[in-house]
């Protein structure tokens, strides 16, 4: 039982890291990633390691996806403003 | 049959270099770097794994009974906490180029100089 | 380098990354199997020093020093993080009570579940940093959630309270002392399971704080001078 588990866990790793790396804008990215944080935290509890699963569901599906995002709004803040300000320095 | 398992993470790092490669966008070949970092907590977690074992914690369990691997746990587990600010890092470089250079398309920024 | 030669070196060192990774993985002990000879030898020496969580034990008192090299890059990357975000001369930041992103409209159902899951998110990042030694967590799970808890409040849709719980020369004064404090702790006092996990989890805390701050200040607040 336990086996299939594993193997059923680690091909839906496989798949959500291809689904992340394929996912080409990455606002949408950074919402995939969150889905991919959990299904890697669920095949860490498959593989009896509840501590490294606490910190993945810490880390990567809330921190490193709202980092993602709120990086992404800096940048279009500066596109946005790049042509009707001219430029500085 | 029972080495399997452990091609799983070569696939995810695989795909993570892939991403890399391909990107245009910064921030997206930041996350594809994520993902290829996350294949070695994988394999280290799949090389640790023991069949009929329990996590290691003791404050149930007898101490005779079969565990799996602490140490790769160990190890994966600082890992990840300690990943997630590098990944912040580069993210911070990349708004930084971002305002320098008005773009995050690695083709778009051969020269260094702006 | 054009796109498609850049694909042909990928290829090819992909394939050759493919092969070589294949060739050493069917040579590993099988998977599930009994031989960690690492592992096996952690368990006596955390059972002899009586910390139930085998993984805390080897963090904070079996390769102490290895997680002090850990804290360090941690910390540098946090401090650099903070380096290359800082706001520059050629910018200027709003001040957060009068920006148009503070107080914004929410739902209010988003409202109240942020401010209630506040101190149950609190309590629990606690609860994980200070039974580490004897449950699963620890320092730095518990860091990572003390340290994403507060920014409930943004959820909550209320930037400018999440600026003012926030005093960023106080997370930065607490990230120092933690981790000179932990310094302290790793090269004398190696062990000291519960005083290292409570040092770590306010450091991860801190670092992810300041970090966060300084992306949502770049996100929100600093524009341009015109």
């Amino acid at each position: 039982m336990s086996e299939v588990l594993i193997i059923a866990a680690l091909l839906l790793t496989a798949f959500m890291a291809t689904a992340v790396v394929l996912t080409r804008d990455p606002a949408r990215q950074a919402i995939v990633l969150s889905g991919y944080g959990i299904v890697l935290a669920v095949l860490f509890v498959v593989l009896q390691a509840p501590d490294v699963a606490m910190s993945q569901t810490g880390v990567g599906t809330v921190v490193v996806p709202l980092i993602v995002m709120l990086a992404i709004h800096a940048i279009r803040r500066h596109h946005t403003r790049e042509p009707d300000e001219g430029d500085e320095s | 049959m029972s080495h399997l398992p452990y091609l799983i993470p070569g696939w995810i790092l695989l795909v993570g270099i892939y991403g890399i490669v391909t990107s245009r966008n910064l921030v997206h070949a930041v996350v594809c770097l994520s993902v290829a970092q996350s294949a070695t907590y994988v394999l280290l977690l799949t090389v640790g794994y023991q069949k009929k074992a329990t996590a290691p914690v003791f404050s149930d369990i007898k101490p005779t009974r079969n565990v799996v691997d602490p140490l790769v746990q160990a190890m994966t587990l600082t890992d990840i906490v300690v990943g997630a600010t590098v990944t912040a890092l580069l993210l911070a470089l990349t708004v930084q180029v971002a305002k320098r250079r008005g773009t995050v398309d690695p083709d778009e920024l051969r020269s260094l100089e702006p | 380098m054009t796109g498609r030669v850049r694909l042909l070196v990928l290829a090819v060192g992909g394939i050759g990354l493919a092969v070589l990774f294949a060739l050493a993985a069917f040579r590993l002990p099988g998977f599930g199997g009994t031989v960690h000879p690492y592992g096996q030898r952690t368990l006596p020496n955390a059972l002899a020093h009586h910390t139930p969580n085998v993984i805390s034990s080897i963090n904070f008192d079996q390769r102490a020093l290895d997680t002090l090299g850990e804290e360090l890059i941690l910390m540098a990357s946090a401090l650099a993080t903070v380096l290359v975000l800082r706001t520059v001369r050629a910018e200027q930041e709003e001040s957060a009570g009068e920006h148009a992103y503070g107080a914004a409209q929410v739902f209010d159902a988003l409202r109240i579940t942020g401010y209630l899951l506040l101190p149950i998110t609190l309590m629990t990042g606690v609860y994980i940093v200070a039974h580490g030694y004897l449950s699963p967590g620890g320092g730095f799970q518990g860091g990572v959630v003390l340290g994403s808890a507060i920014h409930l409040v943004y959820l909550a849709g209320d930037y400018p309270a999440l600026a003012r719980i926030r005093p960023i020369p106080m997370f930065e004064t607490g990230e120092a002392l933690a981790a000179g404090a932990f310094v302290v702790l790793a090269l004398w006092f190696a062990g000291q399971v519960k005083a290292m996990n409570a040092v770590v989890g306010l450091e991860v805390g801190c670092a992810f704080v300041l970090a966060l701050a300084k992306f949502f200040e770049q996100a929100l607040l600093v524009r341009k001078d015109s």
